[in-house]
């Protein structure tokens, strides 16, 4: 049975049928999860997709930290569920304190859109284990809140802890140590601006490298079962 | 009459001298006196308000009305065609499945004022008729026109324009997948903001707006009504910026807010796939008084709302307020008794306000009543679709004689190599000819995962359907020079340069719509621009053998006398049957041949050329010739079919010379070029002849493509080769361009320029 990743649907969600294909594409089960409803579905794994959540007039993602299904994530997550949040998901995450940081206006002001190259930095992640150590990835960052920051005490605890996950060679938002993406300590719950299921095609994408976060999370849940 | 009292039909009938504000509100005195014998009283408050909306220029099209009627009278006959002029948005279909919707709108004057609220909710309203058409809407595209790019305050609008468009787009989330940026002085104090978008459906989930069904439910669906915008229709659109304007009198542009509008794409596409819905319309210029006339004439023709039950965010509203204001985010539903619930329950699901507010009858009249009381009792099509129709006069501009004979093929050249070499550069950091990414990286292009072809291509190509692979490719084009030089054949440069770019990406073109920016339409120059242009479109569509299938007049656009030039922009949609198989933009690979389809004209007057580097305008523009242009977008819908062609560009503003500084600063590759004997480089680079491409053919594929094009007869010059090898553009014998210098003077311009 292939491995069921749910996709959450907040109103404001865009990239939901986006993230559906990259799921269904990397061989898994996309599963629709409402934003609304008190049901994980029994899913493998949840990925937050980009969006505007609801509305997002206050801060990026404040209010879904307080939903019904991040009620559910939150607690899943904390036994364990592997859970990858990408641009407006990454900012729930962070708003819900499932990671540390937060994301801030770009440092020029403006939202930008632009093919970003990436390093992974580590793959002691559920959702970065399928790639090498170093791997120049591109996925397109395509946001206006997108510039990561903590304290210093924070950012030298996250490089330290490996939890520094992906790294811009182009930093296109000011974000602090060039930080694109990070995980929990415990490396189930990954956040990312880039968008790694906008590249997942030749056709559509800058590359297909975004299909190597799919081959991590289907590694890491069958090397769970095998245990 | 007091002013707190309610106007209702008994008090205009027991008043009938009552003064009325009709002037002050756009209403001609003979209009006014129209009015009273449809209604056989004085209006009240609210019907006054209401006529003078429905009446003015923006709603009733009443000078352009006799001249669009060609579009209709010379449309070619195509059974793609589902839904035409009058809908919301054209519909054509795909295949046996799938249609697609799509239309351009203007939202100039509210995008001055106000440029970021203006232009965002200018993409809101023509996302709302897509939707109205029962499509999901796909991507938007957006053709934006402004005064000088060092102007100061270009660098008010610009920026605020660009983040209106980007901020309603990707909040919405539809991928921008294109369109156009130029500059120009006529267009300083009128900037042009027109917004595309295209929608999906399955051909049997076709709405309409009428409202039919007597006993049917009319549902307000959407945002709460305020106080924007009111007016915003008869006096912001429809009256002139005068130089000395009392910007006291300037009512408020609407503000947008895409998260509602996200909620009503989805919550109707739910309604329209349950079958819940009768009829929809979106709720634009015009507001309620616009959806509840034009759905009841389409319909049963009576319809009684109780208006008290409109939901407000603003205190103090009086019923003519209601019925005008523009608040953006609103549809409006008619729905079987049987199902209002599940409707209200399913809005209620996406956090939705929908509001039962009347009813379908029997009585062929609009009644609406507020607090019990009628304040408004008129036949609903007297509003929709019995506006005035005027005869505006038309006169030839008396300096058309003048303008001809002042050619730009006398202006002095460039006349060294060095010389040429210089003008590519200085040509390609111009501000029209210039990398526009500081505006299209301000949208998301990607989101839905299907944009195949996206900015700076010549058309955006976005995937229907995953399975088949079925695409469709839009561009929009407009070319204000060419058609104040002669707005006939400037109007179909404009509709070939559409068709051609659409072409480019190895699609079919199927349709047109059409957005039409001019001046006063009380200018009788003005008004003969306007004949012109749209008899071009008109018979160049005829001739192309494709429909328009719906636009959009804007008029008014000038300042004092100054009118901008004549700007018809034009959107051409095309199909595709495997967007795998597009053909991009860039140099293929090394060894590939470079070619140029079509012939090369001393064709410089209206060029980019001539208004960059010597500040002309005048001259004839270039020839048309429309059989060519089918000939060639046969052609190269054959070569992307058989994979025979490795990249394309059109030859547009700027001619072969910007299309290889495009090509080559696109792709990462160089070109080595070698131009034809005994040709003038010059002119062979800065022509604007139309119906030329740019071809890059892959090594081995050579002679196929050569006997395509003879078989068409279409002339084909071969250039050169893509060569990863060389450095930037190679022009051998003559100059040389590194990729470094190229990108330095193409790239960073306009960021540049406003200080970023």
């Amino acid at each position: 049975m292939s491995a069921r990743i749910g996709i959450v649907t907040f109103p404001g969600s865009l990239d939901d049928r986006d993230a559906a294909r990259a799921v269904r594409l990397g061989g898994a089960e996309p599963v629709a999860l409402w934003h609304d409803d008190a049901m994980l579905k029994s899913v493998d794994a949840v990925f937050l997709p980009g969006g505007f959540s609801y509305g997002d007039a206050l801060r990026c993602g404040a209010i879904a930290s307080f939903s019904e299904v991040m009620g559910l994530v939150r607690d899943a997550a904390g036994r364990g569920l592997p859970v990858l949040g990408v641009c407006n998901g990454f900012q729930v995450l962070c708003e819900s304190h499932l990671l540390p940081g937060a994301l801030v206006r770009n440092a020029h002001l403006r939202y930008r859109n632009r093919p970003a190259r990436l390093r992974v930095e580590t793959t002691a992640t559920a959702w970065t284990n399928a790639y090498a150590p170093g791997t120049e990835v591109v996925f397109p960052a395509k946001h206006g809140e997108g510039r990561y920051v903590a304290d210093e005490a924070t950012l030298d605890r996250l490089e330290a802890n490996g939890q520094i996950v992906f790294r811009y060679l182009d930093n296109p938002n000011g974000a602090m140590r060039d930080i694109a993406g990070v995980a929990n300590e415990a490396g189930n719950v990954v956040g990312l601006m880039p968008h790694p299921e906008h590249a997942v095609e030749a056709l559509t994408g800058p590359s297909t490298d975004g299909l190597g976060v799919i081959a991590s999370i289907l590694a890491h849940l069958r090397e769970g079962a095998a245990r | 009459m007091s002013s707190n009292m309610l106007d209702t039909v008994g008090v205009a009938d027991a008043t009938p001298d009552e003064k009325q504000p009709y002037a002050e509100l756009g209403l001609a005195d003979d209009e006014y006196t129209r009015i009273r014998e449809i209604l056989g009283r004085r209006p009240t408050q609210s019907e006054l308000a209401m006529y003078s909306i429905m009446w003015s220029e923006h709603c009733s099209y009443k000078s352009s009305k006799v001249h669009l009627r060609q579009f209709g009278q010379k449309n070619p006959k195509t059974p793609r065609l589902l839904a035409g002029i009058g809908e919301n948005a054209g519909v054509v279909a795909i295949d046996d499945h799938l249609a697609v919707t799509f239309k351009v709108e203007s939202h100039n004057h509210p995008s001055f004022v106000e440029p970021k609220q203006g232009a965002a909710t200018g993409v809101g309203g023509i996302i709302r008729d897509i939707i109205a058409m029962g499509a999901r809407p796909v991507a938007v595209m957006d053709s934006l026109r402004f005064g000088e790019l060092d102007h100061p305050d270009t660098a008010r609008v610009l920026p605020g324009v660009v983040e209106g468009v980007g901020h309603y787009g990707n909040c919405v989330g539809l991928p921008n997948i294109g369109g156009e940026t130029v500059f120009d002085p006529c267009y300083q104090g009128n900037p042009l903001v027109n917004a595309l978008s295209v929608g999906v459906l399955p051909r049997e989930r076709l709405q309409t707006m009428q409202a039919s069904g007597i006993g049917n439910v009319v549902v307000l669906l959407g945002a709460k009504t305020g106080r924007d915008g009111i007016g915003g229709v008869s006096v912001l659109a429809s009256a002139t910026f005068d130089e000395d304007d009392d910007s006291d009198s300037r009512p408020s542009v609407q503000v947008g807010d895409p998260f509602t509008e996200k909620l009503l794409i989805e919550c109707c596409l739910e309604l329209f796939d349950a079958g819940l819905v009768v009829g929809i319309q979106d709720l634009g210029g015009a507001g309620l008084t616009c959806a509840l006339s034009e759905t009841a004439a389409a319909g049963e023709g009576g319809m009684h709302v109780d208006l008290e039950l409109v939901p407000l965010r603003a205190g103090g509203m009086e019923p003519h307020d209601i019925l005008a204001s523009e608040s953006q985010e609103r549809m409006l539903a008619i729905v079987a008794p049987a199902n209002v619930e599940q409707v209200l329950a399913r809005a209620r699901r996406w956090g939705l306000l929908a509001t039962a507010i009347g009813e379908v009858t029997d009585t062929g009249r609009l009644i609406v009543d507020y607090h019990g009381q009628t304040v408004v009792d008129v036949p609903p099509e007297s509003l929709a679709d019995e506006g005035p129709v005027y005869h505006r006069p038309i006169a030839e501009p008396n300096d058309l004689g003048l303008i001809a004979v002042d050619r730009a093929e006398t202006l002095p050249r460039p006349s060294t190599d060095e010389d040429i070499r210089q003008t590519v550069l200085d040509m390609a950091a111009s501000p029209n000819l210039c990398d526009k990414s500081w505006i299209t990286e301000q949208y998301d292009s990607s989101v839905f995962g299907n944009t195949v072809l996206g900015a700076p291509h010549d058309a955006g190509l976005v995937r229907l359907d995953e399975r088949t692979g079925v695409g469709i490719a839009i561009s929009l084009d407009g070319n204000g020079r060419y058609a104040r030089l002669d707005p006939y054949i400037g109007a179909q440069l404009s509709l070939a340069e559409a068709y051609r770019n659409v072409a480019v990406t190895g699609a079919t073109p199927i349709a047109v719509s059409d957005c039409l920016n001019f001046g006063s339409p009380e200018d009788p120059h003005v008004m003969w621009q306007f004949e012109r242009a749209v008899t071009g479109i008109a018979d160049g569509c005829r001739e192309l053998g494709i429909p328009v299938t719906g636009g959009n007049v804007s008029f008014y656009n000038q300042t004092g006398r100054e009118a901008i030039h004549p700007t018809p922009v034009i959107g051409v949609l095309g199909v595709i049957d495997d967007v795998a198989r597009r053909i991009p933009l860039g140099l293929g690979s090394t060894g590939d041949t470079i070619a140029l389809i079509g012939a090369t004209a001393e064709e410089l007057s209206g060029s980019e050329w001539a208004w960059a580097m010597h500040r002309h305008l005048g001259g004839v523009p270039p020839k048309v010739d429309l059989g060519h242009e089918m000939r060639l977008a046969d052609l190269l819908s054959r070569l992307a079919g058989t994979e025979q062609l490795s990249a394309a560009h059109d030859l547009s503003a700027g001619g072969l010379a910007q299309a290889l500084v495009e090509a080559v600063c696109h792709s990462g590759m160089g070109a080595n070029i070698l131009l034809p004997e005994g040709a003038d480089p010059f002119t062979y680079l800065f022509s604007e002849s139309s119906g030329r491409v740019l071809v890059v053919i892959p090594r081995g594929q050579e002679l196929a493509v050569r006997s395509a094009c003879e078989q068409r007869g279409l002339l084909i010059t071969p250039l050169g080769v893509a060569d990863a090898s060389t450095d930037g553009l190679h022009v051998r014998d003559r100059f040389d361009i590194g990729r470094a210098e190229l990108e330095a003077a193409w790239k960073g311009r306009i960021g540049a320029v406003l200080g970023e």
